[in-house]
């Protein structure tokens, strides 16, 4: 691998990095630093630092690497020298500035998306080592702007999007009124205790991406399942502070949300389409798993799907690929349930190369999409290799089980005017699903 | 007031209403609530399009309304709802509407003695909150954890009083939200507050608070412990109003501070849900002794048995020598009490309920489909279709059970010796 590190893009202005680095001096950032690593962190950073070889083998898996040209730049090994690693070996002094850049690194350039982990010999978990950077970031005050009002609005909503309570249950109660115009009888039971399910969702509102609940709520009322979403915070199953490394906000989102479904005596969580790192959060507080069973909505719609709770009335016409979300699929074997669902509702099902587990990432997840504006070309210029992949498919559907990916995607699709479009999988469901009592509103 | 006395306790069983029938009755029928005493069971139900109202024990309110939600019984019997007419929401309290009403209305809550009722409003953008119909007048930014006080005469919530634009980061660090007891805002804001606890006298309050990203500690009454912490979670008071106990993070770990200063001699993985004997003696929490595993300490000496999943609903016995909560391990809910798990598991348990002379715990559970009430271990062998939660009589050799069986809403006094 070549060794030169250049840093090709022009410079971003974000006053999360700009102002918080200005505030910094070297002794502070070394007070922090050293507060950051110690214990258990900085016994597995040695490991992972001591172990890698500098290889490079990690650079053909990275999205971002690919996409500029396989510059060295962005390999993820460089990705570490120039963060973790320097700030180990100068033990913490390192400057102001460094620590903006690092910031930058690992908030803008890396999606934690693991891929580089299954092609490292030694399974260095590159993800990891970034998640420590972006803490030692975000301890110093140094984060991205959009992100960090992110993490504030979570730490004032438990939501993402600064939605207020009553924004939240009268977003639900106009969700259930439009439905009903099509399912007469349809409801959203909001605080039904001892209900099987509580759906959670990423928090929406009605001119975001709402119509995902109502959909929703056609599929679970014609599959007929005991369902609820509570009125009070604790809806939504993101937790964008684990890509902050505010972790006591995490910690806190986390424990609001099992709480709300402890209180409403609930069997499980449906998480809606999310491809998010889930069980940080729940290991902070100390619960080795999650509390109250977690269920992705891939397996959720496979199952309803698999044991004859919804049929299919027709199949989408169009041909559909599938972007495999990252974490998804590395994470679990989902990928088979979401083909099943495709094959099942689609006539034509077109594979994305590589797909699964080797799938490309977005260039969008674990909060690069979040991090706002300043930062969307450096986005659009990572998911190059993403676009390719796209339009190499020919058709003009595809299909994100994810709402980072989502979002990217259209990014993507429209930044590089491939001429398609997204959908979840609960959109195709919807669609195809047999609905017993279908009501013409006149 | 302990309004049990005031039931009847004669033993039987009697049919209150057959709620099955509801369902031909109107077009659809929602998941019903029970009153405390048991003598009523009350459903929203849909007359029409746009047409809603509430059927209790067969019969429903003079007044349709547009919409209706959240219906729930306060402590004295009394039945509110959420309900809506062309546009603007109140509260309704046993079918009449409040006169005041407003944009939005949620969050409806009750003294313990139920003669209060709260709740939070907005109205043209700004947020407050309502009591017996009467608002608080001040109005804020945004508002949040509405909390009434135990003798139900004051209410506080967290409220924002200072506006910033999305994505002004630096302005929300500056603190911008505080507590506003009554309406009034302590004179001092927080980048968060969080956890409002008013003492046992309604007196005095404390709150949770984050005073820069990275600080948290406890504020009383707008005064701040001494001491700030990495994290700290909800604040109680001892019973005898003189003391806040919290939970903080020291050195990544957890312990329990009263008014500012460590009082257990240990730390765990994780502390949470302390509570206080009734004579204020004693101090329980949920812990986690060590990663994944749970319990509750008792004076900082944490019980043997424990959970891998969860320790929750944690009570006092009256007298303050028992403790019991719900638990669940490897997927399996059970009923602990004083260190010793009930024999069986369920697939759901709800929080357990101490007999007033403490000697008998009852705690309603699920299997499958099906709800009934345990004692002491001990099922009762009948299945509920829905079930609420046991009470026992003031002299504690009874249960009222409320069940719907077969359709059909009874109420039943038992006892005990019976289950």
């Amino acid at each position: 691998m070549a060794q030169s590190v250049k840093k090709p893009e022009k410079k971003f202005v974000d006053i999360g990095l700009d102002e918080g680095a200005a505030r910094l001096t070297t002794d502070m950032i070394q007070q922090v630093i050293s507060r950051v690593l110690k214990g258990e962190t900085s016994a597995y950073l040695k490991a992972y630092v001591d172990t890698c070889v500098s290889c490079g083998l990690c650079s053909e898996a990275c999205h971002y690497y690919l996409s500029h040209d396989k510059d060295p730049y962005y390999a993820p090994v460089v990705k570490v020298k120039q963060t973790i690693w320097e700030i180990l070996k100068k033990k913490g002094k390192v400057s102001p500035e460094f620590i903006k850049k690092a910031s930058e690194i690992a908030q803008t350039e890396c999606d934690l998306c693991r891929r580089c982990a299954m092609y490292c010999p030694f399974g260095i978990d590159v993800a990891d080592i970034i998640l420590i950077v972006r803490w030692i970031c975000y301890m110093l005050g140094v984060t991205p702007q959009y992100i960090q009002d992110i993490a504030n609005s979570y730490s004032v909503t438990m939501n993402q999007m600064w939605i207020k309570e009553d924004e939240w249950i009268n977003s639900l109660q106009q969700q259930e009124e439009e439905a009903q115009n099509e399912i007469a009888t349809l409801r959203i039971p909001i605080e039904k205790e001892g209900a099987d399910i509580m759906y959670s969702v990423i928090s929406p509102r009605p001119e975001f991406r709402a119509q995902f609940i109502y959909k929703a709520a056609v599929i679970m009322d014609t599959a007929g399942v005991n369902w609820t979403m509570p009125a009070t915070p604790g809806p939504d199953n993101s937790d964008m502070t684990i890509y902050t490394g505010d972790n006591e906000i995490m910690g806190r989102v986390k424990k609001t949300h099992f709480e709300t479904a402890m209180r409403l005596k609930v069997k499980k969580i449906l998480m809606s389409e999310c491809d998010s790192i889930y069980d940080i959060g729940n290991k902070w507080l100390g619960w080795k798993w999650y509390p109250i069973e977690i269920v992705n909505s891939i397996e959720f719609y496979y199952e309803l799907l698999r044991d004859g709770k919804i049929s299919i009335a027709k199949k989408f016409e169009e041909p559909v690929t599938l972007h495999d979300p990252c974490n998804v699929d590395k994470g679990s074997a989902l990928y088979k349930m979401a083909r099943y669902l495709i094959n099942a509702t689609c006539k034509e099902f077109v594979e994305m190369n590589p797909n699964r587990e080797h799938s490309y990432c977005c260039c969008a997840g674990a909060g690069v999409i979040n991090c706002g504006p300043h930062w969307k070309m450096k986005q659009m210029h990572g998911s190059k290799i993403k676009a390719r992949q796209l339009a190499a498919t020919h058709v003009e559907t595809v299909i994100a089980p994810c709402h980072s990916c989502y979002g990217g995607l259209e990014d993507v699709i429209r930044h590089y005017k491939l001429g398609m479009n997204v959908r979840f999988l609960s959109d195709i469901l919807y669609e195809c699903i047999e609905k017993p009592r279908v009501v013409i509103d006149v | 007031m302990l309004y049990s006395n005031c039931w009847n306790w004669e033993t039987g069983t009697r049919l209150v209403a057959n709620t099955g029938n509801w369902k031909a009755k109107f077009e659809w029928v929602e998941e019903p609530n029970v009153s405390p005493d048991g003598e009523k069971i009350a459903a929203i139900v849909k007359i029409g399009k746009g047409e809603f109202n509430v059927c209790v024990n067969g019969k429903i309110w003079g007044n349709h309304f547009d919409r209706i939600w959240h219906t729930r019984f306060g402590p004295a019997g009394r039945l509110t709802a959420l309900v809506s007419q062309k546009g603007k929401w109140t509260v309704a309290v046993d079918g009449n509407a409040w006169k005041n009403s407003f944009d939005y209305v949620w969050n409806t809550i009750f003294s313990p003695n139920g003669e209060n009722i709260a709740a939070t409003i907005r109205q043209d953008s700004q947020y407050g909150v309502v009591v017996n119909d009467e608002s608080w007048g001040k109005m804020f930014y945004d508002i949040n954890n509405l909390t009434i006080s135990p003798d139900g005469k004051r209410t506080v919530a967290v409220v924002q009083t200072v506006a910033f634009r999305k994505g002004d980061i630096f302005k929300f660090q500056e603190g911008c939200y505080t507590a506003a007891p009554d309406g009034k805002a302590w004179d001092r804001n927080f980048v968060n507050v969080w956890g409002l606890a008013f003492s046992p006298n309604s007196k005095k309050l404390a709150a949770e608070v984050r005073t820069s990203l990275y600080d948290y500690t406890v504020a009383v009454d707008g005064a701040l412990w001494q001491d700030t912490f990495s994290c700290v979670w909800a604040p109680v008071f001892s019973p005898d109003n003189k003391a806040v106990a919290a939970p903080v993070r020291v050195a990544d770990k957890w312990t329990l501070a009263e008014n500012g200063k460590q009082i257990w001699d240990r730390k765990f993985f994780q502390l949470w849900g302390q509570i206080y004997s009734p004579d204020g003696s004693k101090l329980a929490a949920i812990i986690a002794p060590k990663f994944g595993k749970w319990t509750i300490a008792v004076g900082g000496h944490p019980w043997i048995t424990t959970f891998s999943d969860l320790i929750t609903d944690v009570v006092f016995s009256p007298d303050g020598n028992s403790v019991a909560a719900a638990g669940r391990d490897k997927g399996r809910w059970t009923i602990v009490v004083d260190d010793q798990s009930w024999k069986d598991t369920y697939d759901m348990a709800w929080q357990p309920v101490f007999s007033p002379d403490s000697r008998n715990v009852a705690a309603k559970v699920g299997k499958k489909e099906y709800y009934t009430i345990v004692i002491n271990g001990k099922p009762w062998k009948h299945y509920c279709e829905a079930l609420w939660n046991p009470v026992f009589s003031p002299n504690g050799n009874k249960v009222l059970i409320r069940a719907i069986e077969n359709g059909k809403y009874y109420r039943r006094v038992l006892p005990i010796t019976k289950i």
